[in-house]
């Protein structure tokens, strides 16, 4: 099999040997523990609570309901009473409006949830049940699957591909799922075909994965439009537009989406996720989490209950064998650092990295000695030397003639620097003020546009 | 729980760092510092510890007194000094490295903010500094104790009419080995150049475009209009500071291109300068005011030279006129 690839990027250790033959343990929250449920688990409009303080609501019970297209409900994944709607902390840092639910222990499951054969459904009820399932780009992104599901009319879709590349260094928690439940990531994938026939599937996997390919691909031998592509291990293959790239070798333009190029790209979970809303009538109430780095005890992949924190999950898996100094969720080149580990799980929950000092220590930063590694290794061709300065020079137009709005965050530059800069730090806040900025402009030409008419 | 880092993205770095790269070119300059040594003796080594010393101590000096933090530890310092021992003849007086470290420390180098913000490149400047205020002392090469000329200011009188069978020139292997060559300390030996470089490569410090592509365009340029009729471009490029230029000088990140466009044209333009200056310019070698000239034109070249970006549409007519 031909190893597909992008050009640039970065060559990070990747760490997996920790927990890629840990098997998915199942893990449920304590008895009389509380669980949190965020109202904005994803990207769009934050939902609503439709329950109240002191409802009694069940396994799968629909808690916030999604307001406007580009949003997605939320779901109890346990049963209990609704003990408290209350703003809380999630893992960005902030806070968010969320139902508070008294896990009961006794998970009675709600009367809702019925299989059903998605073959005799039509495209409708099939998107409506992935809406209804409240499922979303579950690597991290969070975007709505349904709006991803049903581009705009006249889009040709003629690749769905499966975004199984994990290249985060640490992350098993994919690469589990493909071993454990291959059956679930297909049929989820040739759900998402029914709705595009004319499309092939592929299952982009990186070629650290050995087993996870020559499983998927003895498995879709029969199987006429599927196929698994195996992808060079590099960071960040799985950044959608890279993956697009290395599979059809098509450049996603400079601000637009890949349905632009014909592609739609869904990670492992959220195929999966598709499956279970479609086939088994199950919202997503379930995430797995690879715990890993030199702190935990006991570094493996768990699938916890969304709404559970992280705090309850560690204390029943052993705790910490050292005392972290670093705790992210996510990731170690684009997760979230998080200063405690009261903070509940979401939907896009993938891991939860606890690195020992050794592992967390970063150092100081130094005068840029123009090496050109950043340049060298951006997968998307930026200068972020140049982005540093302009950023710490608080230049946002230079910013963003220079494409600064382009950078897909992924921590390459960063990552490379010898001069330790925070590079990605930088162009990072840069690019969400000036974000801000042309969204209060074209919100300001709206409004003018409107009050002349 | 009480000492949590909550810090940007990404957790993690690699292992390379600004000291580890400079160790990397200090590793890579030891078979040329070695021959340097054995070629010229003593004194080569003499002015190579003074050049080093003096080069840290400056940098820690007016760090302290300026109250900025002390970053000799990036062994940058170490590197400038070292390079400025290896471009000056071993004729050239104890105090000489001092009075160019300085230079090369204090104006070229801290005056502009510190590693990575000087435009020249600091020992090339800092010789130049030395040429032109001991010209005698910075052109008299001795070998074995002996006053002799270089090929290059040999080759450099057939300007003047003389003849090439005329001229006294070492062999091809001879100015290969640069055993019993005259010319500054670590330039002459081209294996031992050639070794690093090659280490330089393997540790991927630099890439081959720009040595390669300056060497090339002067063995070129050489080859096809040589000069005043004489064409011996492979014993042109193994005189002089050229390997010593093309390798370690004019690779210097500070003030290289930072794109593959870029170092392209900046080698040429290395390549084109040495090879006017050594045929129809007033000093016999070129290779350092040619780097220096380049370093200038790099802000230029980078601005040029910008890749295009992942995604980025191409310039269609339409988009030009409007």
């Amino acid at each position: 099999m031909q190893t597909l690839t992008f050009k640039r990027g970065v060559h990070p250790p990747d760490e997996k040997a920790l927990t890629m033959d840990k098997p998915i343990k199942v893990i449920l929250p304590k008895e009389n523990s509380e669980l949190f449920f965020p109202m904005s688990q994803h990207i769009g409009a934050p939902c609503e609570p439709c329950v109240q303080k002191g409802d009694y609501v069940k396994v799968g019970q629909k808690l916030g309901e999604a307001k406007g297209f580009v949003s997605s409900p939320i779901f109890s994944s346990v049963s209990g009473e609704v003990v408290d709607i209350r703003p809380v902390l999630v893992p960005l840092g902030v806070k968010s409006l969320a139902v508070v639910v008294k896990n009961d222990g006794k998970m009675e499951e709600y009367e809702g949830i019925k299989p059903r054969d998605y073959t005799q459904m039509s495209n409708e009820e099939i998107l409506a049940a992935v809406k209804e399932g409240g499922v979303v780009g579950m690597g991290g992104a969070g975007f709505p699957t349904h709006v991803k599901l049903a581009p705009p009319p006249g889009t040709n879709i003629d690749y769905v591909l499966v975004n199984a590349a994990e290249c985060e260094p640490y992350l098993t928690c994919d690469y589990r799922l493909m071993l454990e439940q291959p059956e679930k990531l297909i049929k989820g994938l040739q759900i998402v075909l029914k709705l595009h026939p004319n499309a092939k599937g592929v299952i982009g996997i990186e070629d650290n994965k050995p087993e996870a390919i020559k499983l998927l691909s003895d498995m879709v031998k029969d199987i006429p439009n599927i196929e698994v592509a195996s992808l060079l291990k590099k960071f960040p293959q799985g950044s959608e537009k890279h993956l697009i790239y290395a599979i059809t070798q098509r450049e996603v333009p400079s601000g637009a989406l890949p349905s632009a190029v014909g592609c739609i790209v869904d990670n492992v979970d959220t195929i999966i996720s598709v499956y279970n809303a479609v086939c088994e009538g199950k919202p997503v109430m379930r995430k797995i989490v690879t715990v890993s780095g030199g702190a935990p005890a006991n570094p493996g992949n768990y699938q916890i209950r969304v709404g559970m924190t992280y705090k309850d999950l560690m204390e029943q898996i052993g705790g910490f064998k050292v005392e972290p100094a670093k705790m992210v969720a996510g990731g170690p080149m684009m997760g979230i650092a998080m200063f405690t580990l009261d903070v509940a799980t979401t939907k896009t929950s993938s891991a939860l990295l606890c690195f020992t000092p050794a592992e967390a220590f970063i150092p100081p930063e130094r005068n840029c000695i123009r090496c050109a590694k950043c340049v060298e290794h951006c997968p998307m061709g930026l200068q972020p030397f140049m982005l540093n300065q302009l950023s710490l020079r608080g230049d946002g137009e230079g910013f963003v003639a220079n494409h600064g709005l382009d950078c897909i965050e992924c921590g390459s530059c960063s990552y490379e620097c010898p001069a330790k800069r925070q590079l990605a730090q930088s162009i990072k806040a840069t690019k969400k003020i000036e974000m801000g900025k042309a969204r209060a402009k074209a919100d300001a030409e709206k409004k003018a546009a409107e009050s002349k008419k | 729980m009480d000492n949590i880092v909550v810090s940007s993205t990404p957790h993690v770095r690699s292992g390379e760092s600004v000291q580890s790269i400079m160790r990397d070119v200090i590793i890579a300059l030891i078979p040329a510092t070695v021959m340097g040594i054995v070629f010229f003796g003593i004194k080569a080594l003499l002015l190579i510890a003074i050049s080093v010393a003096s080069s840290v101590l400056f940098e820690y000096l007016y760090q302290k007194i300026m109250k900025k933090t002390v970053t000799i530890d990036d062994l940058s310092a170490v590197v400038t000094g070292l390079l400025l021992a290896l471009n000056i003849p071993v004729g050239a007086s104890w105090w000489m490295p001092i009075v160019g470290s300085a230079f090369a420390i204090i104006v070229a180098k801290q005056f502009f903010g510190g590693i990575g913000q000087n435009f020249v490149n600091p020992a090339l400047i800092a010789r130049a500094f030395l040429l032109a205020s001991y010209p005698t002392a910075m052109t008299t090469w001795t070998v074995n104790g002996v006053t002799s000329a270089t090929p290059l200011a040999t080759l450099k009188t057939l300007k003047d009419g003389a003849a090439l069978a005329d001229l006294q020139i070492p062999s091809l292997m001879q100015v290969i080995t640069g055993n019993g060559i005259g010319g500054c300390i670590g330039e002459t030996c081209a294996i031992a150049l050639i070794i690093g470089f090659a280490y330089l490569l393997y540790k991927r410090i630099i890439s081959w475009r720009i040595p390669v592509i300056y060497v090339a365009v002067v063995f070129v340029l050489m080859g096809v209009f040589g000069r005043y009729g004489v064409r011996m471009p492979v014993y042109e490029i193994f005189i002089g500071g050229l390997f010593l230029g093309a390798v370690f000088m004019a690779t210097d990140y500070t003030t290289s291109p930072m794109t593959a466009k870029g170092q392209i044209i900046y080698a040429c333009i290395c390549g084109l300068i040495t090879y006017l200056i050594r045929v129809y310019g007033g000093y016999p070698e070129g290779v350092s005011y040619s780097i220096l000239i380049a370093n200038l034109a790099v802000p230029l070249i980078d601005r040029f030279t910008v890749g295009k970006i992942f995604g980025e549409l191409p310039k269609t007519k339409e988009a030009k006129k409007a």
